[in-house]
């Protein structure tokens, strides 16, 4: 499953917004931390602001902040402003013959799977599985930490 | 062994695990199962006296060490039910426990009997020693697909398949 780069950024900002318990953070903080290119990303968040779920403010200290509820908002809720993980363009031939609808019907089996997957997942329990990343590295000394997310405790409901 | 009845799945809030309830987990007791079978019926839209009456007797009157149908008590009711039971070596996956039924009545959600009741039989498996849990319900059921993600449950290694049987009457006999 490969999400589009655009979706993978709003995935990144809700979830690194949600984390900061009703601060704001900078597209800049977002950018470095996961390496990724700043105006993408501000054009990525301005997105999710449209969307209702980040806030935005400008000037100095100003950034981001997550207006959703994390215990309601889905990554299929997340995912479907950028996306149609569910759309699949015909492939040649597939239409036309027993063997393309055979093999479409498998692929629209997975993408089911993968939908309901992105749909039961609340970014609340995202969050959850961040702290248990966190909790089952830091019982594995002298492995490479991955960069910290902010967690949650107190994130917005 | 029991069918997974995954329509029985209905848990106490939208995929969250709520504030610690007023209630008390214990083993069903013969008269609880009429209020049992009207919450499962509330939850499914189908009312199942047999079935329970069945499953009563094939889980909460004995091997309770193997098979556990746990009630929540509160304010003089049944709030809700959770029921599973350990499996041995089904396709050969080491035993594990099954929760194949949970459900709360609709106006007891989102204040944690769901998330209670699954606690109680997390710490039955672990008492039976298994260190694995596992369920199955409907991909479009995300009520309670939510509730077990936000306990922690991940995608397990099978994969549930289906065969229409051709020639098959629809209902069973």
């Amino acid at each position: 499953m490969k999400l589009q780069t655009s979706t993978m950024l709003a995935l990144y900002s809700v979830v690194e917004a949600a984390s900061q318990s009703g601060k704001q953070i900078s597209a800049a903080e977002i950018a470095e931390r996961y390496g990724v290119s700043a105006h993408h990303l501000a054009k990525v968040l301005r997105e999710l602001g449209r969307a209702g779920l980040v806030d935005s403010s400008r000037g100095v200290g100003g950034g981001y902040r997550f207006s959703g509820n994390t215990r309601r908002l889905t990554l299929l809720d997340v995912i479907e402003h950028f996306e149609d993980i569910g759309a699949r363009s015909p492939e040649p031939g597939t239409a036309q013959t027993d063997v393309g609808l055979a093999i479409t019907s498998v692929l629209s089996e997975i993408d089911e799977i993968a939908k309901a997957t992105f749909r039961s997942i609340t970014i609340d329990t995202l969050l959850k599985l961040v702290e248990r990343a966190r909790a089952s590295q830091a019982q594995r000394p002298g492995q490479e930490q991955a960069p910290p997310v902010p967690l949650p405790g107190n994130a917005s409901r | 062994m029991p069918d997974t009845d995954s329509s029985n799945t209905k848990a106490g809030g939208a995929g969250e695990p709520g504030p610690h309830p007023a209630v008390r987990i214990r083993p069903i007791e013969s008269g609880d199962l009429a209020q049992v079978t009207a919450i499962d019926a509330e939850a499914s839209g189908i009312e199942k006296v047999d079935y329970w009456y069945e499953l009563f007797h094939r889980y909460g009157t004995r091997g309770r060490q193997q098979r556990f149908f746990l009630v929540a008590e509160g304010g003089g009711a049944i709030q809700g039910f959770i029921i599973g039971e350990v499996r041995d070596w089904e396709f050969g996956s080491h035993p594990c426990g099954w929760v194949f039924g949970i459900a709360v009545r609709s106006n007891a959600r989102l204040g944690g009997v769901g998330s209670a009741l699954f606690a109680a039989i997390l710490d039955s498996f672990r008492r039976a020693g298994v260190d694995k849990v596992r369920t199955l319900t409907t991909r479009d059921n995300n009520l309670v697909l939510s509730f077990f993600r936000s306990h922690g449950m991940m995608a397990a290694p099978s994969i549930p398949l289906e065969l229409d049987l051709p020639g098959a009457r629809g209902g069973v006999a």
